[in-house]
């Protein structure tokens, strides 16, 4: 099976394209693939900024920049080139208090950002990453000031969460349980539950206490005053992602897991309207070409045990070895691909070849460009 | 300088040559400071293999008629699928046999069962807990408050690390000397990212309920992880920043006051080239005309072409190995006792398992 090919030049020189979102699941080289999209967008003309969650250092340092955060900032890249490349990194605080700060009156921002709730919902509230790269993503947009906007999505444990989870919070926020603990007691939602209310009530506060749901009460107030409803301003985020300037590419490693992540991506993205460009295949190991490519695990290995009976050949035997399994880890990576390709006929594919080390500057970056642009081998004397 | 690292694990598996001697096993004094340990909290970069060491290390801890339990936390059904099962109940089963009649129970926690059971214990609220279901207890527990979330799931396995025989839920009732239900306890926890949040409930509960129950239950759950017969153990991979990310989780780890453990170094690849003949591979000064040689030898077709190709492989795996050495080395001085695990053919399934808790065993686990 040959899948049919990511044009990942044609995906960027689009004018109409403003966004490319990368996601997959963690570990397979989300980052390093948006920030490798990023370069070739900005050396093939296009201003462009990198939004990464990936507070490693070693991504900033590999675009030359001692370290990322909130605001983009521009890559160094060398002279005559036609685009300009900016980073950087979300700070999920930082935006967050920029939203309160821009939406609200300094006092009612004040009373947001120093409600105890605040600090636990900005900080450490599942989803709010996700929501507030969102937020990121579209306040870039609306700017007008780019090109194009390549995202680097969370590291979540599934890749589906960062299109649940805004929604997830923002109904959340809205929700049963919310609009229960934070309405007088004795009044609506209360009378309908009926029995085991006291109890409920009673069990919340035994796990989070008292003071813990006062907080929450008057924070819930002051910010629902401020916006009107959280659920309405994710869901608009969430359409941003439905338009047609906007394109997916799916990031994985040809790995039983990271693979199944991305076929639930494909489906969800067709189901839900949004535009995949591609899948990307990191890290793979293909064969080299020539005879190497025709000779099999087995027959390699069999030519090794041969060879391993006089011991007179020790170079050629490992090289058999080493040969056969890299040809079994190369069956595997087909299998997974095509068994992805047969699910999801049309998916277009680029596929990086493994590299021994990690990506440090930005050859490193324009080489994994190439790659995904179709490139040939070319400088690829890191690949493995 | 680059192929004289520490003596690492035993290469074990098919890929032994003949003339590449193959490395001594490592002594089984270096797990040593971990011997004692009753609770194993197993973390890690996403992608190394977390659940697979985890179950391997239960098994080898099991080995010789102990008792384990292996528990996952993330609610992902990681044991289930390494296993090739269906979804796991939350229960404590017997999943796996360690060598010498131990066993290893498997428990997949996830917070909302965490929570019911919690209340229906402590306070017999069976009730209010199904109403907090219809509620969205999960939403709640999950979203709310990540840190009662935690309390819960770290509470579940402290309380199998303190349960004596025949007093499950209240280990505080059983006579002095009643011996631990488990010898030992593995928990499969989030990776490094999260590991100091989660594992610092102290801190995480303070903030919410400074009084009652689930702050009295947060620190028994903390005085457990605290203890020095818990050992937070780091996987990694010969791999740059899988490596960066176990230095940075161990430093992290000791500053929050808790005891570091091993460095598991997963899916290890056998070293084919002795040392010279790997730093011709690398330098691409091999002899190709031998190399033809030996695959004429073995009677291969086109053996020029051939060795042409399988060249570029030899180097690849030359370059490779001269930055698994550089890690290697750096792994070793952040000064942890250092266990190797190696790459597998096939990864999953209960063989899997047993394979790499033998390697552990081999290198001083549960002996």
């Amino acid at each position: 099976m040959t899948p049919e090919t990511l044009d990942v030049d044609e995906l960027l020189d689009d004018p109409a394209r403003r966004v490319v979102v990368c996601c997959g699941s963690g570990g397979v080289g989300k980052t390093t693939s948006a920030a490798a999209l990023g370069l070739r967008a900005a050396e093939r003309g296009r201003r462009t900024v990198v939004i990464t969650v990936d507070p490693a250092r070693r991504l900033a340092q590999s675009m030359g920049l001692e370290s990322l955060d909130n605001t983009p900032r521009r890559v160094p890249l060398p002279e005559g080139t036609p685009g300009e490349l900016h980073a950087m990194m979300l700070d999920m605080k930082r935006t967050f208090d920029q939203v309160v700060e821009e939406h609200a009156d300094p006092a009612r921002a004040r009373q947001i950002l120093d409600n105890p709730f605040y600090e636990t919902l900005s900080t450490s509230f599942s989803g709010t990453q996700e929501y507030m790269a969102m937020e990121r993503l579209g306040q870039l947009r609306e700017s007008e000031e780019w090109d194009l906007v390549v995202v680097d999505t969370p590291p979540s444990r599934s890749a589906l969460d960062f299109l649940d989870a805004p929604e997830r919070l923002g109904r959340f926020l809205d929700g049963r349980l919310m609009r229960f603990l934070t309405a007088p007691a004795g009044s609506g939602p209360l009378r309908l539950l009926g029995a085991g209310v006291g109890m409920v009530t009673s069990v919340i506060g035994k796990i989070v206490g008292a003071q813990f749901l006062n907080d929450l009460r008057s924070f819930t107030s002051a910010f629902e005053a401020v916006f009107g409803g959280f659920q309405e301003r994710a869901e608009r985020t969430y359409r941003l992602l439905q338009d047609p300037g906007t394109a997916f590419v799916v990031v994985a490693a040809p790995e039983p897991d990271a693979m199944r992540e991305a076929a639930f991506f494909v489906e969800r993205l067709a189901s839900d309207g949004m535009p995949l460009a591609g899948l990307v295949l990191n890290r793979t190991h293909p064969l080299p070409e020539g005879p190497a490519a025709r000779l099999g695990a087995e027959e390699a290995e069999r030519a090794a045990e041969e060879l391993s009976r006089d011991g007179e050949h020790p170079v050629a035997e490992a090289a058999l070895r080493l040969h056969a399994e890299r040809a079994r880890t190369r069956g595997r990576e087909l299998l997974l691909r095509d068994r992805l390709l047969t699910a999801h006929p049309g998916v277009r594919v680029a596929e990086v070849a493994a590299l021994a080390g990690d990506v440090h500057d930005l050859t490193g970056l324009r080489w994994v460009g190439a790659r995904l642009a179709g490139g040939g081998h070319e400088g690829s004397a890191g690949a493995e | 300088m680059l192929w004289h690292g520490p003596t690492g694990a035993a290469v074990t598996g098919p890929h032994r040559l003949r003339g590449v001697s193959e490395r001594e096993h490592r002594s089984p004094g270096s797990w040593g400071p971990c011997a004692d340990a009753r609770l194993h909290i197993v973390t890690g970069k996403g992608g190394t293999g977390k659940t697979t060491a985890a179950a391997a290390l239960a098994t080898a801890l099991a080995s010789g008629g102990r008792r384990t339990l292996l528990v996952e936390v993330e609610g992902r059904q990681g044991v289930a699928a390494l296993l090739e099962r269906s979804p796991l109940p939350y229960e404590e089963r017997t999943m796996l046999s360690a060598p010498g009649g131990g066993t290893v129970s498997v428990l997949a926690a996830d917070p909302e069962s965490a929570l019911m059971e919690y209340l229906e214990l402590f306070y017999g609220m069976r009730r209010a807990g199904q109403a907090l279901t219809r509620l969205g207890a999960v939403d709640f527990a999950t979203t709310v408050a990540p840190g009662v979330r935690d309390v819960l799931l770290t509470g579940k396995a402290t309380e199998a690390v303190r349960r004596r025989k025949g007093h499950r839920g209240r280990p505080s009732s059983a006579p002095a000397g009643t011996p631990f239900a488990y010898d030992a306890v593995v928990m499969d926890a989030p990776p490094t990212g999260r590991i100091g949040r989660f594992l610092n409930v102290n801190a995480e509960v303070a903030g919410l309920a400074k009084v009652g129950p689930v702050h009295d239950h947060a620190a028994r759950a903390a005085e457990v992880i605290r203890s020095d017969r818990t050992r937070v153990h780091v996987v990694t991979l010969l791999e740059e920043m899988p490596a960066q990310e176990t230095a940075d989780g161990l430093d992290e780890l000791a500053g929050l006051g808790l005891h570091p453990g091993a460095v598991l170094v997963n899916m290890v690849r056998p070293r084919l080239l002795g040392d010279a003949d790997l730093e011709a591979a690398r330098a691409g000064t091999l002899d190709r005309a031998s190399l033809a040689a030996g695959l004429a030898a073995a009677g291969l077709p086109e053996p020029e072409d051939l060795a042409a190709g399988l060249e570029g492989e030899l180097h690849t795996h030359a370059v490779r190995t001269e930055l698994e050495e550089r890690v290697r080395g750096e792994l070793t001085a952040l000064g942890r006792p250092v266990l190797e695990m190696p790459r597998l053919e096939r990864g999953s399934g209960e063989q899997a398992v047993q394979r790499l808790a033998r390697a552990l065993t081999d290198q001083g686990v549960g002996r």
